[in-house]
């Protein structure tokens, strides 16, 4: 027999499988695929509607009045979220589809170590990518503003923390979708899900009488979450910080949800 | 050495494994037999602690699944063949593996070697052919060198030269000491690769026996008689107490519990002519469709 006998020396550490975990992320191609549509949404949307502002503002169609120059060059992050959710969703649920989490699972049996390791390294790599594009559209937004005279620049009140902010607010969304993933487990359910979650509650939050809706569309996850990108707020919005909490209470509680039950369920 | 007592599995109502218990030696192929949906599966995942059982235990060298520090190199195991995501290359799948439990690089080289993909370790797992997943399936179960082998299923849909490779690949593993368990539904592979079998039906244990005595046990040998003169001599053979069972077709008599000298002998003794007497092995096929036939969910009519 030559069966190692290293195999007893020590038991698997967490960081073995953060190195698993990662080496699974950048070995699919979709990653970079997704992760590229998020920093060009995130860019070129912010940079064609902060174009298209200044040109309003030169030609008088709009004031300064009421302007928001940070929100405006970061309105991209609106459409990568779409990107960086269903990746979150996509990370653990493939797993899941094609039957690899059983591999996964019998090589470190303790499941929410996997899940940790799992969702630190997504959100690791979704924070540096979420505030290099945020930082990248902010500066690119200003930078087309100009003409106008509307660009703010990071040292103006509230930019700093708006542009963190927009790669706290992907990483967020991410969790959420991830959460979401490692809950129902396959794809197609936790997508949808997952854009219920983020677009059809508010549609039903509608239904509401017009004095509770007003009050709890604040509370809904992209409404709440993204007041950590404006800079100049409704009056009845939550303060961006609060806002953003509220988000990673949604994301917590699918997380904790979804780490409540993978011991429990047949894998 | 896998050890499983009372080891049972609901879902709902339905009982997939039922009360199994049973020991897996190492050193030899333990062939898991049954139809298909008789728990081989559940069983195995049970093993693995993917499954947790409603009822009974199961430990692989005497812990729990759960238990085992570096599960790698204890346990290796091929579930299904294509459990790999498509956009990966062989040595990133096992890279990922291995870095979990703490193995080296090297490893992963040197198993892409030993199930001869070396050549195409960088290539998509997804183009890989279904002899191809198999193979990279075994070369993650053995990145941790482990005494323990558990195939599901391991030469389904594979062409011959892979039934070969693979049956050759468990025997040797088998041969160096470790604890090999294949699960099938073929009986003629089983007889080929295993030395001992359990076998199941509807999750219940029906046999735990050598290959050879199951087939003794389980297959009673008969012979085959032609004869110009077959009413006479089954009537004889009859007062003789022998099973006759008389084809009138083409005046054959299949007889049990006699030998065919012994048939020869009667039959020269009354001066009846016989024209062919051949003695029948039943094969390891009949003996597992004799064990399992109570055990079957669903038969075709015909097949009855």
């Amino acid at each position: 027999m030559t069966t190692s006998i290293v195999g007893e020396r020590t038991t698997i550490g967490f960081g073995n499988v953060l190195l698993s975990e990662w080496t699974k992320l950048r070995s699919v191609r979709s990653a970079y695929w997704t992760a590229l549509v998020a920093v060009l949404a995130t860019i070129v949307v912010g940079a064609l509607i902060s174009h298209q502002q200044a040109n309003q503002i030169i030609i008088g169609k709009d004031s300064l009045d009421g302007f928001d120059a940070t929100l405006t060059s970061l309105n991209g992050i609106y459409l990568a979220q779409i990107a960086v959710g269903a990746l979150g969703v996509l990370v653990i649920s493939s797993e899941y589809g094609t039957g690899m989490i059983r591999a996964t699972m019998s090589a470190v049996p303790q499941r929410r170590i996997v899940l940790a390791a799992k969702g630190i390294v997504f959100a690791g790599c979704t924070l540096v990518i979420g505030e290099a594009s945020s930082f990248a559209a902010f500066a690119v937004g200003q930078r087309l503003l100009l003409p106008a005279h509307a660009g703010v620049s990071l040292t103006d009140p509230g930019a700093l923390r708006a542009t963190v902010g927009g790669g706290l607010y992907l990483t967020a969304i991410g969790l959420l979708g991830f959460g979401l993933g490692a809950l129902i487990r396959h794809t197609a359910g936790a997508l949808s899900a997952f854009f219920g979650v983020l677009f059809a509650t508010t549609a039903l939050v509608d239904l509401l009488p017009t004095n509770w809706r007003n009050h709890v569309i604040n509370y809904m996850p992209a409404n709440a979450g993204s007041q950590i990108i404006s800079v100049i707020h409704t009056r009845n919005a939550l303060p961006p910080w609060t806002g953003l909490g509220v988000l990673c209470l949604y994301a917590t509680v699918a997380l904790i949800a979804a780490a409540t039950l993978v011991t429990r369920r047949d894998v | 050495m896998i050890q499983a007592h009372d080891l049972s599995k609901s879902y709902g109502s339905a009982r997939a494994v039922d009360g199994l218990t049973f020991d897996v030696e190492p050193g030899r192929v333990t062939g898991f037999l049954g139809p298909n949906g008789a728990g081989k599966s559940t069983t195995m995942r049970m093993i693995l602690g993917l499954d947790t059982p409603s009822r009974g235990s199961v430990t692989v060298n005497g812990r729990a699944y759960g238990e085992i520090r570096r599960p790698l190199h204890e346990v290796g195991a091929v579930l299904e063949t294509r459990a790999v995501h498509g956009g990966r290359s062989s040595f990133n799948h096992l890279l990922c593996l291995a870095q979990s439990n703490g193995i080296d690089r090297s490893r992963v080289s040197a198993v892409l070697d030993l199930v001869g993909l070396d050549k195409v370790a960088r290539r998509h797992v997804g183009a890989f052919s279904l002899g191809m997943s198999q193979r990279l399936g075994l070369a993650a179960a053995l990145l941790g060198d482990p005494p323990v082998l558990l195939c599901d299923e391991p030469v389904n849909g594979l062409d011959p030269e892979g039934i070969v490779w693979i049956r050759t690949f468990l025997r040797e593993r088998a041969a160096e000491g470790r604890t090999v368990f294949v699960s099938s539904h073929l009986m003629s592979e089983m007889a080929l690769t295993a030395d001992h079998l359990i076998v199941v039906g509807r999750g219940r244990l029906i046999a735990d026996a050598s290959v050879s005595d199951i087939i003794e046990r389980h297959s009673a040998n008969s012979v085959l008689v032609r004869s110009p003169v077959v009413r006479q001599l089954a009537a004889l053979l009859d007062q003789r107490g022998a099973d006759v069972s008389l084809n009138l077709a083409d005046d054959s008599l299949i007889v049990t519990g006699l030998s065919a000298s012994a048939v020869g002998d009667l039959a020269v003794a009354h001066g009846l002519a016989v024209h062919e007497l051949v003695s029948r092995q039943a094969s390891l096929e009949e003996a597992f469709m004799e064990l399992t036939r109570n055990s079957v969910d669903f038969r075709p009519e015909a097949a009855a």
